[in-house]
């Protein structure tokens, strides 16, 4: 294919320069006419035609400097379409600009004026009833609430038992194995079993919350509700806030018997039995220990629900943006709750409870 | 060029169960032609694409595309298609640059530089070289159409496929694509089939037509649409084309 003019190097392309053709030449050509520094005659005497890739690849080395003889007229025709259709240059995509910290912060105080919203729209709630929907938090309150049950057994009963187990090897070498039932039920009651609970409701309904409502907004259904003059708040989010606040204190005290039986289980392997077990963690739990950690699932519920919501509202368009705001759900109502566990442990520290 | 057919449907037939949708189709599409199918809605128009492009076996009869039996089509014919799927059927991850040099990736060994050039080439052609770096979720329905054509085109095929452009769009949107396979045609030489039920749409581009009709499962008329219009006998070709109810 090369050879050498008088003045200035010369391709000659032979045959069509079609879509494979053009692949196979790009980088050869454009090569060649980078080490010629432009200055470069590519020869289409013997090209029968080319395509739209064939025109782009020919285009490309004009713009950088290379000199085209000898097309026909059909590749000339197509040539100029393709110097027009490259003329209009797009647009940069603009970077958003990301700052870890400064979204964070601002995630921070759109969350909380999300529930500033939300607390209105509670408040709002007796002057206008029939905007609640009694029936969308019948049927939230069964799907996150009764669906989540098998699974939430399972997982305190399995986290009782290795708890158990685990903390049974140290305390047997000070004969003091009767106290893993002390360990495992103030642990249970007062930590574990509020977190684990909020941390299924986060994984299992926060993404499904901001999934459904994120949904809505590519669709345009959250448009239609706010022009019919229904509060998306009301009608969406306060009926979700409530079957949550409904139903995590019964999911936790579920995770905490379940993980109690566990916990028995393993205190039965080591020979103690289940009335002892049962004795030791009445004596060991106080009141405080058991409503402290209902208080603590509740608002945790609270924070997993909002979050969902509030990410789901504010999703993006298109389907990326629905994933984008369930996995910010999921990973906001976690955050959130271990948060919120901090600020119950030093409230819990300074009221001695 | 030759006038060998690119497409030939020999006596196909589509059922679904005990459903028949239409039986006894033939027709032939030639090089550099713009071949609409038209008729009412379920009479078998996106059927017959369907089976057009691989996407469903004929139940009976061979549907021939560039020579290849489209009951088994292989990667290497289906390379030579490019296909216009009613709304665009964009991905909604990719700005629109990134979709049309989709099967630039997935196909050529190109060098990225050279995967964006033609991309961008392919959107200019369609008028949306300034809209490249926006996502569908950013764009019109017309523009989603355009940018659908553009991927369409991506691989350079000598024929296009494309279920309803005009569906849903406003009266000039509707004919500045109308020009632009018009202007396709005469430029890349490229081959159309049109599925449509847009009278003006099918009178502007249409160089020959079948119509379909669900009562008769089959085809009820072929030829120019617009002496179809004009001249046919046929009372439910003249109710399609004068907008009576049957």
């Amino acid at each position: 294919m090369p050879a050498s003019g008088p003045a200035r190097p010369t391709l000659h392309f032979t045959g069509p320069l079609d879509l494979p053709a053009t692949a196979a030449l790009w980088t050869q050509t454009l090569n060649a006419a980078r080490g010629a520094g432009g200055k470069i005659t590519l020869d289409l005497q013997n090209v029968p035609h080319c395509d739209t890739a064939g025109a782009t690849l020919l285009a490309v080395a004009e713009a950088r400097g290379a000199e085209l003889r000898g097309a026909n007229a059909e590749i000339t025709a197509l040539l100029a379409r393709v110097r027009t259709a490259r003329g209009t240059k797009a647009a940069p995509a603009i970077p958003r600009a990301s700052n870890p910290l400064t979204d964070g912060a601002r995630a921070a105080v759109d969350g909380l004026a999300f529930l500033g919203e939300t607390l209105v729209a509670a408040l709002r709630v007796p002057g206008r009833p029939r905007m609640f929907v009694l029936r969308d938090l019948l049927a939230i309150t069964d799907e996150a609430g009764v669906r989540a049950v098998p699974l939430v057994m399972l997982l305190g009963f399995l986290m009782g038992l290795i708890l158990a187990f685990q903390s049974s090897i140290p305390l047997r070498q000070f004969g003091a194995e009767i106290y893993v039932v002390n360990l495992v039920t103030i642990s249970l009651l007062r930590e574990l079993g509020p977190l684990l609970a909020a941390i299924i409701l986060a994984g299992r309904t926060g993404s499904a919350f901001a999934a459904e409502l994120g949904t809505m907004v590519v669709n345009d259904e959250i448009a239609a509700i706010s022009t019919m003059g229904i509060d998306p708040v009301t009608m969406l989010v306060l009926p979700r806030l409530a079957a949550t606040l409904l139903i995590m204190p019964g999911l936790a005290m579920l995770l905490e018997l379940s993980g109690m039986c566990g916990m028995t289980l393993v205190m039965g392997t080591l020979g103690f039995p289940a009335s002892a077990v049962v004795h030791q963690a009445v004596q060991a739990a106080r009141l405080t220990d058991i409503v402290g950690g209902l208080v603590k699932a509740s608002v945790f519920g609270a924070a997993v629900s909002v979050i969902g919501c509030r990410t789901g509202l504010g999703a993006g368009l298109g389907p990326r943006a629905v994933g984008e705001a369930a996995t910010a759900a999921v990973v906001g109502g976690i955050f959130a709750t271990i948060v919120l566990d901090g600020v119950f442990t030093i409230l819990f520290y300074r009221l001695h409870l | 060029m030759t006038d060998a057919p690119i497409v030939d449907a020999q006596d196909v037939a589509q059922s679904f169960g005990a459903r028949t949708v239409f039986e006894h189709v033939n027709f032939q599409v030639l090089p550099r032609e713009i071949f609409v199918i038209l008729g009412g809605s379920g009479c078998g128009k996106s059927t017959l694409m369907r089976q057009m492009i691989g996407l469903l076996a004929p139940t009976a009869g061979r549907m021939m595309v560039l020579g290849h039996d489209m009951r088994a089509p292989d990667a290497a014919v289906l390379k030579r298609l490019g296909v216009m799927f009613q709304g665009g059927a964009l991905f909604g991850s990719k700005t629109l640059l990134e979709n049309v040099m989709l099967p630039l990736e997935m196909h050529t060994d190109l060098p990225r530089d050279a995967r964006e050039d033609l991309a961008a080439v392919k959107l200019g052609l369609v008028g949306l070289a300034d809209a490249a770096n926006l996502q569908p979720a950013e764009i019109s329905g017309g523009m989603a159409k355009r940018c659908g054509i553009a991927r369409a085109l991506a691989l350079d095929p000598p024929l296009l496929f494309l279920d309803e452009p005009a569906a849903g769009l406003d009266p000039v949107t509707s004919a500045g694509l109308d020009q632009l396979i018009l202007d396709l045609r005469a430029q890349l030489g490229i081959s159309f089939v049109v599925v449509s039920h847009e009278l003006n749409s099918i009178l502007t581009i249409g160089d020959r037509c079948i119509m379909l009709d669900r009562g008769a499962k089959g085809i009820i008329a072929t030829g120019d649409p617009r002496a179809l219009r004009d001249g046919s006998a046929d009372p439910r070709v003249q109710d399609f084309f004068k907008r009576r109810a049957a």
